[in-house]
């Protein structure tokens, strides 16, 4: 067996083992340590997928794991998040005394969420989001003493049960109809599959992913989490999981016969998911919720470069690039948050421009790069959409999603007119030094991004799926 | 290398004072001064280096920014950009050395108003001189960023509504740019941003809706910017929380990106679609000069009556663009003449207004005021400010031996030649500004004057100054247009007979 090609994975395994142990064996003030293994792990995980990037793309364990150009670049923005997440945590955490498995379940959930972007087999993509949500769950609801945590991870677990259920119904009438979870296989029975089956599969598998998504009809659990969970888990939940469950969808639908209406159906689920959205995200007067909503939006704009996946060459360069902008933007909106120490109704941040200039900067670039500013990074992502989908015909989608845009442009500019012309009010307590750095690299990366777009143009210019 | 330094310093000067946390508000002020004055002397330095019978293009840089995606840093100019850049950069200079006129503020942020002013400086000097669509796209964007922060923050009355009002409608107009503008860049094979190659190709040439709906959404994008009747609802209410200096920028600058883009992407680009709705557009055009010239008439808000008129005088330049761009062939020299018109118009219009707005700013300043009916008798008062004001003011009604004069007419003489009846219409909106600029004059300054303007103080030496060098440039542009339209006619006899 190729174990070589599961080196990131396995080192995140055995790293979430090997803190699971420490935090059971070690003194209470010593749990923070656990900190440093997690991202020790992270670094070293991430170094090893950087070597696989030379061989890719291939197909390894038969078939069964795809090490492609997508799946790695996933892996690396979804560790990066991970690294922005665990870097955020230890002084968060700090008034929770146990908390050394928390990092484990961290690291849990990323193995989940890289599986499902590697899965090139059915009942691999389930294993990899049974084992992201379930490790999700309880993160979310980490202050077990505080109500609303309990109730966003309560939403959390009924949500996930529901899609998680259909996605295996799914998978499990697909394997009816070509008696094979393999992808390679799949792709060549369903050519002349049942019609009406194949409808319900995909339909189950779709619901089934836009969850991990946070996208229609399975997006109500992501106001609510980004709300009730930790600030640095909903860094790593409006992220991670997006990325993971874009990259399978993808895979996913590639595979589906060009006379299903599956592009019809993802197109609408894009367009509903986005004007949702940002029409929800309008009147909260809560950032944190806000947040929650314009990442459900956010999906919306990703799933446009799923339409026109099979439509488009640049397609998937396209997913990555929007994506991987979201995130960076993203990270560090949620970094400041947590810095700020979950500072959370709008009416809070007034004047914040005045008592933490740099904090305050830093929010601003964020949301900037989250309506699509030029030349932060969001904006090229948010183009390179729109180009792909003009180009392969859904210019009425591109359009939706311009006055979607807009629309996102109203909320997000209530947060920095919140920060920057109001007068201030009573003192700014922030965390400390760790969530600082987490938060200034994650705007420096986003602003390196952002200057290096064509760097980064370069290197996903020859992304394919290997299949 | 001559623009990019145009445009590097104010930017460089904005960074350098977002940094400095204990200049004294009047050493920002001179260091902005001196910031945005070199960028101005930067593009006319540029101006003697063009040589008016060369390219069409010059002083040309290319940086390689995204080639994978036909993106660089292309920067260069014509006639007409060179023209409307360097006025804009006079009109920072004049905004950044007019005092603000925020009344309760208290002075330390001031530091940051003016890094908001070069910062906005730098961008708007962008838009007139990329040769990038997407550069284009990225500065003009930028442009919006920087005028709301700036209304937020040192407006008055409402600033916070209406800066929102202002960036969210008008960045509605980017969108339908943005759309465009990735319609024009599929459309060429290579994919390219390059307007060198787009003005040359002309790809979107005969392709039927495919190219009637990127111009829709290009004409659509720019005419909020313009603004043109019935797009135009977001200006009065951005004019009127701005302070002063801003609202200049706003009036002087920022629509003419509207106006300036119509030139360089459809008129340039598109120029078989632009012919096909050109009389459409003039109509349109011919609407916004009546129906602004009426309105403002019907307003009692001094800085609302101005911002008003300049709908008026954007319809103008919008009718002259029209008219150069219908397709009669035997109409080159008026067409010509339309377009050379045009750009007059927008370099006049960003000086008169630009002047009329900083008054109203120190109005505003003295008294808190702008209701007209507050007002009245200030000419024995004030003299050096009601001289000012009368002489813009006439300038702005059309005043021959003034700025205004000069491009209306040649606009008036073009349209006279393809359009005759669009142009004896549009006359009478000529007629309704002269009403409505003297109906101001006397409410201002004329009359008796109340009680709580008997100690209202005359124009400082900061104010006259920056005003006398405004003032300068309108009846130099009057009296001796010729070193202007030497400069235009270049670029317009290759635009209009290049077809």
């Amino acid at each position: 067996m190729p174990v070589g090609d599961l080196l990131p994975e396995l080192i995140l395994l055995v790293g979430a083992v090997i803190i699971v142990l420490f935090a059971a064996f070690s003194s209470h003030d010593r749990q923070a340590w656990a900190a440093g293994l997690a991202l020790v792990a992270l670094a070293l995980a991430t170094g090893f997928s950087v070597m696989q990037w030379s061989r890719a793309p291939m197909l390894s364990f038969s078939g069964v794991w795809a090490l492609d150009g997508p799946a790695i670049a996933a892996k690396w923005l979804m560790l990066f998040s991970g690294a922005v997440t665990v870097s955020l945590s230890p002084q968060w955490m700090r008034s929770d005394r146990r908390h050394g498995e928390y990092y484990a379940l961290i690291l849990f959930a990323l193995l989940g969420m890289i599986m499902m972007a590697s899965a090139n087999d059915s009942m691999q993509l389930v294993v990899g989001v049974l084992l992201s949500s379930t490790a999700s769950y309880p993160l979310v609801a980490y202050h077990r003493g505080w109500a609303p945590a309990l109730e966003a991870g309560m939403k959390y677990f009924l949500i996930g049960a529901l899609t998680n259920a259909l996605l295996v119904i799914g998978v499990v009438v697909l394997f009816g109809l070509v008696g094979d979870t393999d992808y390679a296989r799949t792709a060549e029975a369903l050519v002349d599959a049942d019609p009406f089956a194949l409808t319900i599969a995909t339909a189950c598998i779709v619901l089934g992913l836009s969850f991990k998504l946070a996208a229609f009809p399975a997006h109500a659990w992501m106001p609510d989490v980004a709300q009730g969970a930790p600030a640095p888990v909903v860094a790593l939940l409006s992220v991670a999981p997006k990325i993971g469950a874009a990259v399978a969808l993808a895979r996913f639908v590639l595979l589906l016969p060009v006379d299903q209406a599956w592009p019809a159906i993802v197109a609408l689920i894009a367009a509903v998911t986005m004007t949702l959205g940002n029409l929800a995200a309008l009147r909260q007067s809560d950032v944190r919720r806000l947040l929650g909503w314009s990442s459900v939006s956010q999906s919306g704009y990703a799933l446009m470069a799923v339409v026109v996946i099979g439509a488009h060459p640049q397609a998937l360069r396209a997913l990555l690039a929007f994506l991987a902008a979201y995130a960076l933007a993203n990270l560090a909106a949620f970094a400041v948050i947590t810095h700020l120490r979950g500072r959370t109704a709008l009416d809070d941040y007034r004047g914040l421009a005045r008592a933490q200039p740099i904090v305050t900067a830093v929010l601003i670039v964020a949301l900037l790069s989250l309506v699509g500013i030029p030349p932060l990074v969001g904006f090229f992502g948010k183009f390179l959409l729109f180009e792909v989908t003009i180009a392969a015909g859904y210019g009425w989608l591109a359009v939706v999603a311009a006055i979607n845009t807009l629309v996102s442009l109203f909320y997000y500019l209530r947060v920095i007119a919140v920060t920057m012309f109001k007068a201030p009010e009573g003192e700014v307590h922030v965390l400390g030094i760790w969530s600082w750095l987490a938060m200034l690299a994650s705007v420096v990366v986003l602003l390196v991004a952002s200057l290096g777009v064509e760097w980064g143009l370069g290197l996903m210019a020859s992304l394919r799926f290997a299949l | 290398m001559i623009l990019t330094v145009a445009l590097a310093v104010p930017l460089l000067g904005a960074l350098a004072l977002a940094g400095s946390k204990r200049w004294s508000a009047m050493r920002a002020r001179w260091f902005a001064t001196g910031a945005a004055a070199l960028s101005l002397l930067a593009l006319i330095v540029a101006w003697f280096g063009f040589d008016p019978s060369g390219p069409l293009f010059q002083h040309v840089d290319e940086v390689r920014w995204v080639p994978s995606l036909g993106v660089a840093y292309r920067v260069g100019v014509d006639g007409i950009a060179l023209a409307v850049a360097t006025m804009s950069a006079l009109l920072f200079v004049a905004a950044i050395a007019y005092p603000l006129d925020a009344r309760s503020e208290p002075r330390q942020d001031h530091v940051q108003y003016y890094a908001w002013l070069l910062f906005l400086q730098a961008m708007s000097l962008g838009v007139f001189l990329a040769l990038d669509l997407l550069l284009f796209y990225v500065f003009f964007d930028l442009t919006l960023v920087g005028m709301y922060f700036l209304i937020g923050r040192w407006g008055h009355g409402e600033p916070q509504v209406s800066a929102l009002k202002f960036f969210l409608y008008t960045f509605a107009g980017s969108l339908a740019l943005l759309l465009a503008i990735i319609g024009l860049y599929l459309s060429l094979d290579p994919h390219s941003f390059d307007m060198r190659v787009l003005i040359e190709r002309q790809p979107l040439a005969g392709s039927g809706l495919y190219a009637g709906l990127v111009f829709l959404a290009l004409m659509l994008g720019l005419a909020i910017k313009t603004p043109l009747v019935p797009l135009h609802t977001w200006l009065p209410q951005a004019h009127v929380d701005a302070p002063g200096p801003a609202s200049a920028i706003l009036a002087g600058v920022l629509l003419k990106m509207g106006t300036y883009g119509m030139i360089r992407l459809p008129f340039a680009m598109m120029q078989d679609a632009f012919a096909r709705y050109a009389l459409a557009i003039a109509i349109i055009a011919l609407v916004a000069i009546v129906y602004g010239a009426l309105v403002a008439l019907g307003q009692r808000n001094l800085k609302r009556r101005i911002a008003y008129t300049s709908i008026n005088h954007m319809g103008y330049t919008v009718l002259g663009i029209a008219v150069a761009a219908a397709a009669f062939s035997d109409t080159d020299v008026a067409r010509r003449l339309a377009l050379t018109g045009a750009t007059v118009e927008m370099v006049a219009h960003g000086l008169i207004t630009g002047a009329l707005f900083l008054i109203c700013g120190s109005f505003w300043q003295r008294t808190g005021e702008y209701d007209l009916d507050r007002y009245g008798g200030l000419a024995r008062q004030a003299p050096l400010l009601t001289g000012f004001t009368v002489l813009a003011a006439f300038a702005s009604l059309g005043m021959p031996g003034l700025a205004g004069f000069v491009a209306e007419f040649q606009i008036f003489a073009g349209t006279f030649a393809v359009y005759p009846w669009l142009a004896v219409i549009g006359v009478v909106g000529i007629l309704i500004t002269a009403a409505l600029f003297l109906d101001l004059l006397r409410r201002l300054f004329f009359g008796s004057r109340p009680l709580h303007l008997v100690d209202f103080p005359d124009l400082n030496r900061a104010e006259w100054g920056v005003l006398a060098v405004l003032t300068l440039g309108i009846v130099v542009i009057g009296i001796a247009p010729r070193f202007l339209l030497t400069l235009i006619e270049a670029s317009s006899a290759v635009l209009v007979g290049g077809r």
